[in-house]
């Protein structure tokens, strides 16, 4: 029986459950301490997650930029690397979606490609800089890739004053040519005729209709398969592993570590990118906006590797949850009134318990030798 | 000219004062061998309690120490993390600093009917010429707190040299197993280095909400911590190589706010500055630079 | 044997255990006072174990410790010191960006009541206790500038500093030349004179001969026995240590020396420092002979080896291997032309401990058939030549090919890395302390898999701090001092006085005689 609960233990996902279970108690702490009560705050949560088709939707929409951040950050970390520069990664795709996407108007079978490609490639450019520091300059990733987040930051407010984007008496630039976009059903909906046929279904109707559902979410799922395979199938993935987890023993059995060490930041950063052309194609406005502050999209993508214990296939179900923790959270203001930071609070939290996971290996230690002196 | 090298360098002290309270509590840490990637929650926290309290109480002191308190106390979390249960200290700083952002908004609301930013406190620190706006006081009004700052530059670097208190933090954060066989106990000494630590950032927060700007904003404490981490490293974990890189921080900054106030460049590229700065300090310094050889190694006895 | 206070240390039924491991079994010890006590076994037989528990940084789960004829409960290393028991770990533990007065202090500093270090009368008591008992050390010099001789010299007064009175060294003489060793043993009779007790941990059997009086032997976690060692043959020591009787010599016939295989020409490497730590090193290599570098640690080997293997740089002079010249490539071009390298850190460099072993044995070959085809690996035949490979090498346990390397035994991971690095066929296999840390099966394992590929034709090179395998396995031995081969001797040419003679600096006319 003992054996049973050490061993159940002992693996991550029950590790990463208890995580979560903690945040919930925690963030219930706070709550009450606050004056708010808990239950009421949770259900509106939930409510606001999944009682509306369109709130699903709305979920599914907010997650996929971060479960692609979310991928591109565990990704690194597979390879040894933290990638603490998504958020950069992810505002350098942004600003590349949005030139082209204003720029030029290709029929959308090119148009679409053309802006994702445009995307990943500057974060993956973006990326490359964290690794090139690294790789020949041996600054750790982490301080340069938060340098990079902030000078991306200014950066994005620097192209949306351009001329050539910039449009009047707004704080953002055009949208992109709407050859871009990639909301399903994007023709139907500005027709009246297309309207009325996609209400005869209801529940799609109201998908469709009231949210920006598009094909990010496919985008996202065809990435992780990626990855994973890449990760476990190939030569490639398998030196990029090798350099992550032991350096020298790596660069002693003639696996050049410099280069796939640019190569990891290079697709990381490609990831990263790749969210950022999504949002843009996929989510209303479509456009840049001048960024007081961080979106957060990348930063939120380093809490979802943490919490998927930096699985790919975990960053897409903690991407949905992290995704539906903060749009369902906006509902806990509303409803219940309570500050939707008391969501930050939760989820850094899960990420602090995360952190703490190696306590369960050593109490489910304890308990097995205590189990084995009974024993005797 | 003169006026404007007296302002430049006045909104320099200014700017960097927040940078050597965060910067000296993560090279606290540091030395020690605990990695601190939560400095910027720490002073979150810092900057909203103090401000907070600033504003309840109409005395800056108060919200000044207990600014350094809440950001102990943030601390402390970290420490538990890193040092009793070995936790990968980088994730534990991401957490910090997640909830620290989290939870200064929150309470920010609370006490402040949902607003993300406090009410102006009602009394600032001092200044060191007092208050007025007229002769010197124009230029190089100094803050109490970056005085503050550069005297606790010349404490911790007599005790981390002359002390055997620091001799002791060094060989925890050089060789922990040495340190242990000799009798220190280094969890303790770790405990305290963080803890400390994190009274500093906190009280790095509270520069910032109870001198420079009088509230607290959510984007008061806006990369000066990760800024901080970038002149530990700068200065090779020294006080005072910490204390110059902080003042080259603030140096960047002065410059980025002259240059704003002209046409010439686009004031989204010199708010880069520091930022590119730093960066290119670490590609041009960090090859020399040494860190605390178990700098982020979790400590357990009898392992080595 | 009763308590009594003629006895400085006597521990009793002393049981540790780590998780689920047995490391200590009521193992019980005597030792009297003012002398030295060898305390043997093989590595990882629990000695190191035992006297951690004496010096308070592992807790026993049960046993009793009394010195004196005291029963003390010694909870932790201050309980230790303040017990006067010094401990010098096999590992010195000495921080190295600190003076040696530094490192000397810490933890018992002099200071005045604001705790400001008073350096001048650390200084002085240091001194009275260098003069005392003639352990010459430089105060002021950096730990990280020093000798190893002059390092573990620190040890011993960081102990005496702290007012000790039993002294245990843990494996005091691993990294020391033969003459140091010396200078050790007359220290440790200078201590023992004036009253002082000394234990050893030791695996070195010559040693405990030359200066123990008795001598306790542990196997497993078990206590076997305690001798008198005037009364014991190296052999009975061995026998008794292992279990069952060894050899203490390697079988091989006489070598087959061929062509010429591997050249370095007047080399020269810098080291860390960018100092020249390989000087004009010229060495040959033939077919069919193992080419045994032997030398104190710091003379080079280091430079030596990442320089043929090209993880430095080069600055003058070639390395050639079958007439093509590979300095200052890469490590892959290295590999390419059949050097393959058994390295002495195998956690470091040899093997991805979180890798399972199936991944570790394609680490060189991850991107080659049959393992991978256009860069997509073949899982199936990976494991399958795994298999073949824990088969043909013994490696233990027989399912390990999806087991993380880390959960393997010392020997076992060794293991993985000679069947991985002879198995690519190589024209030269270098082994650098290939039996570094393991126990006395492993290491005749070893040896013998060297003499194999002598015997299939294949060139040979081994480097090792340990002189008695150098002497034992070389075929050819090269004494590398300062950075260059100072002297090369065929086997049984020499006895091993003249070559530590040479390892620690000394000029050919003396072993002319």
């Amino acid at each position: 029986m003992i054996e049973k609960i050490t061993n159940l233990l002992k693996k991550q996902i029950v590790a990463i459950l208890l995580a979560i279970l903690c945040g919930f108690i925690v963030a219930a702490i706070i709550l009450s301490v606050a004056g708010y009560n808990p239950m009421e705050a949770f259900s509106a949560l939930f409510r606001g997650i999944y009682s509306k088709p369109k709130y699903i939707a709305n979920t599914i929409i907010k997650s996929t930029p971060i479960i692609l951040t979310g991928l591109s950050v565990a990704f690194a970390f597979k390879t040894g690397l933290f990638n603490m520069g998504a958020e950069g990664q992810y505002i350098m795709g942004t600003i590349a979606s949005v030139t082209v996407g204003v720029l030029f108007d290709f029929p959308p079978v090119i148009q679409i490609p053309l802006i994702l490609l445009a995307g990943m490639v500057a974060g993956a450019l973006y990326g490359a800089i964290v690794g090139l520091l690294k790789a020949y300059f041996g600054i750790h990733e982490v301080i340069t890739s938060i340098m990079l987040n902030w000078i991306a930051l200014y950066f994005n407010n620097f192209v949306v004053n351009l001329k050539a984007l910039h449009k009047d008496n707004t704080t953002g630039t055009y949208p992109i040519n709407d050859s871009g976009f990639i909301v399903f059903f994007d023709q139907m909906k500005r027709t009246k005729e297309g309207q009325a046929s996609l209400k005869e279904s209801p529940f799609w109707g109201e998908i469709i209709l009231r949210t920006d559902f598009n094909a990010g979410i496919i985008f996202a799922i065809i990435a992780v398969i990626l990855v994973m395979l890449l990760l476990k199938y190939t030569s490639k993935g398998y030196q990029l592993k090798a350099v992550g987890l032991n350096m020298d023993a790596a660069e002693f059995a003639g696996i050049p570590v410099k280069k796939n060490i640019l190569q990891s930041m290079l697709i990381a950063g490609a990831i990263s990118g790749l969210a950022g052309a999504l949002v843009i194609t996929g989510m209303s406005p479509h456009k840049l906006s001048i960024l007081p502050a961080f979106e957060n999209y990348g930063w939120n993508g380093v809490s979802v590797a943490l919490i998927a214990g930096n699985s790919p296939l975990g960053c897409l179900f903690a991407g949905l949850l992290f995704g539906g923790f903060l749009y369902g959270g906006q509902t806990v203001q509303s409803e219940v009134g309570a500050p939707s930071e008391i969501i930050n609070i939760m989820l850094g939290t899960i990420v602090f318990f995360v952190a703490l996971s190696k306590v369960v290996v050593i109490l489910s230690e304890k308990l097995e030798k205590r189990g084995k002196k009974h024993g005797k | 000219m003169a006026n404007n090298i007296l302002l430049l360098i006045g909104i320099s002290l200014m700017y960097s004062t927040p940078l050597v309270f965060g910067a000296l509590g993560g090279m606290l840490s540091e030395k020690s061998g605990v990695v601190n990637i939560g400095i910027e929650g720490m002073m979150t926290i810092g900057a909203l309690t103090g401000a907070c309290v600033g504003y309840y109480t109409a005395n800056p002191w108060i919200g000044f120490l207990c600014a350094g308190l809440a950001g102990g106390a943030i601390a402390l979390l970290h420490a538990i993390a890193s040092i009793t249960f070995q936790a990968n200290q980088t994730v534990s700083g991401i957490a910090i600093n997640l909830i620290g952002a989290g939870l200064a908004t929150f309470l920010c609301r609370l006490f402040f009917d949902g607003a993300t930013m406090s009410q102006p406190v009602p009394n600032k620190l001092p200044k060191i010429f007092g208050a007025g706006n007229e002769g010197i006081k124009q230029y190089l009004n100094l803050d109490i707190t970056t005085v503050i700052a550069f005297v606790l530059v010349l404490f911790l670097y007599v005790f981390f040299y002359k002390t055997k208190w620091g001799l002791r933090i060094r060989a925890v954060g050089e060789h922990p197993a040495a340190a242990d066989t000799l009798g220190i106990n280094v969890y303790l000494i770790r405990y305290a280095c963080v803890v400390c630590g994190g009274v500093l950032a906190g009280f790095g927060g509270a520069s910032v909400t109870l001198a420079i700007i009088a509230q607290f904003t959510p984007t008061a404490i806006s990369g000066q911590g990760f800024i901080a981490l970038a002149a530990v490293i700068f200065g090779k974990w020294t006080p005072h190589g910490v204390y110059g890189s902080c003042l080259l921080f603030g140096l960047a900054q002065a410059i980025a706010i002259m240059l704003g106030g002209s046409d010439l460049i686009p004031a989204e590229i010199i708010s880069m500055i520091p930022y590119v700065l730093t960066l290119i300090i670490l590609m041009l310094f960090v090859g020399k630079s040494v860190a605390p050889k178990a700098n982020g190694v979790a400590y357990e006895k009898g392992k080595r | 044997m009763e308590i009594c206070k003629d006895y400085a240390v006597q521990m009793r039924g002393i049981t540790k255990q780590f998780g689920t491991f047995t490391a200590l079994n009521h193992v019980d010890i005597d030792i009297k006072k003012g002398t030295i006590h060898a305390v043997l076994g093989e590595n990882g037989a629990g000695k190191s174990t035992l006297m951690n528990v004496l010096y308070g940084l592992y807790q026993a789960e049960e046993g009793e410790v009394y010195l004196y004829g005291e029963k003390v409960n010694i909870k932790n290393p201050n309980v230790a010191i303040s017990h006067g028991i010094g401990m010098v770990h096999q590992h010195f533990m000495l921080v190295d960006n600190f003076t040696v007065l530094q490192n000397i202090i810490l933890g018992k500093e002099v200071t005045n009541p604001f705790g400001v270090i008073r350096e001048k009368e650390a200084r002085k008591k240091i001194e009275e206790i260098v003069q005392k008992y003639g352990l010459e050390v430089d105060p002021d010099a950096y730990v990280q500038d020093i000798s190893v001789g002059m390092q573990q010299r620190i040890e011993i007064l960081k102990a005496l500093y702290r007012g000790a009175e039993i002294l245990i060294l843990d494996e005091p003489t691993a990294v020391l030349t033969p003459q140091e060793i010396q200078d050790l043993i007359k220290i440790m009779h200078n201590l023992t004179e004036s009253g002082k007790t000394i234990i050893i941990i030791t695996h070195k059997l010559k040693e405990i001969k030359a200066s123990a009086k008795s001598c306790t032997i542990i196997r497993k976690g078990e206590y076997v026995d305690t001798v008198d060692v005037s009364e014991v043959s190296e052999e009975d020591l061995a026998t008794k240590m292992v279990g069952h009787a060894v050899k203490l010599v390697v079988d091989k016939e006489e070598a087959k020396p061929k062509d010429i295989i591997f050249e370095i020409d007047n080399l020269t490497v810098k080291d860390e420092r960018g100092l020249p730590a390989v000087k004009n090193l010229s060495l040959k290599v033939r077919k069919g002979e193992i080419f045994g570098i032997a030398g104190i640690d710091g003379n080079g080997q280091k430079e030596l080896v990442e320089a043929i293997t090209c993880l430095t740089k080069s600055e003058t002079g070639t390395i050639k291997i079958n007439g093509e010249e590979i300095q200052n490539t890469s490590p892959a071009n290295v590999i390419k032309h059949k050097v393959a390298t058994i390295h002495e850190d195998r956690q470091k460099r040899g093997l991805v401990l979180d890798f399972t072993v199936k991944e570790n044995m394609i680490i060189e070959k991850n991107n080659e058939a049959p393992f991978a085809k256009k860069g997509i690996l073949n899982w199936k035949s990976i494991k399958a030549y795994t298999e073949q490979m824990i088969k043909d090498y013994d490696i233990r346990p027989e399912d390990c090919a999806e087991k993380q390397a880390r959960g393997l035994s010392g020997g076992n991971q060794q293991k993985i890395i000679i069947a991985r690095e002879i198995s690519g066929d190589p024209d030269l296999l270098i082994a650098v302390q290939p039996t570094r840390g393991l126990d006395v099966g492993a290491i005749e394992y070893v040896h013998k898999a060297l003499v194999r590929e002598r015997d299939s034709g294949k060139a040979v090179l081994l480097i090792s701090l340990e002189l008695d395998e150098v002497m034992n396995v070389a075929d050819t031995i090269g004494v590398i001092y300062d950075g260059s081969i100072t002297k090369t001797f065929k086997q049984g040419e020499v006895n091993e006085n003249t070559i530590g003679y040479l390892m620690a600096g000394g000029t050919d006319d003396r072993e002319n005689h």
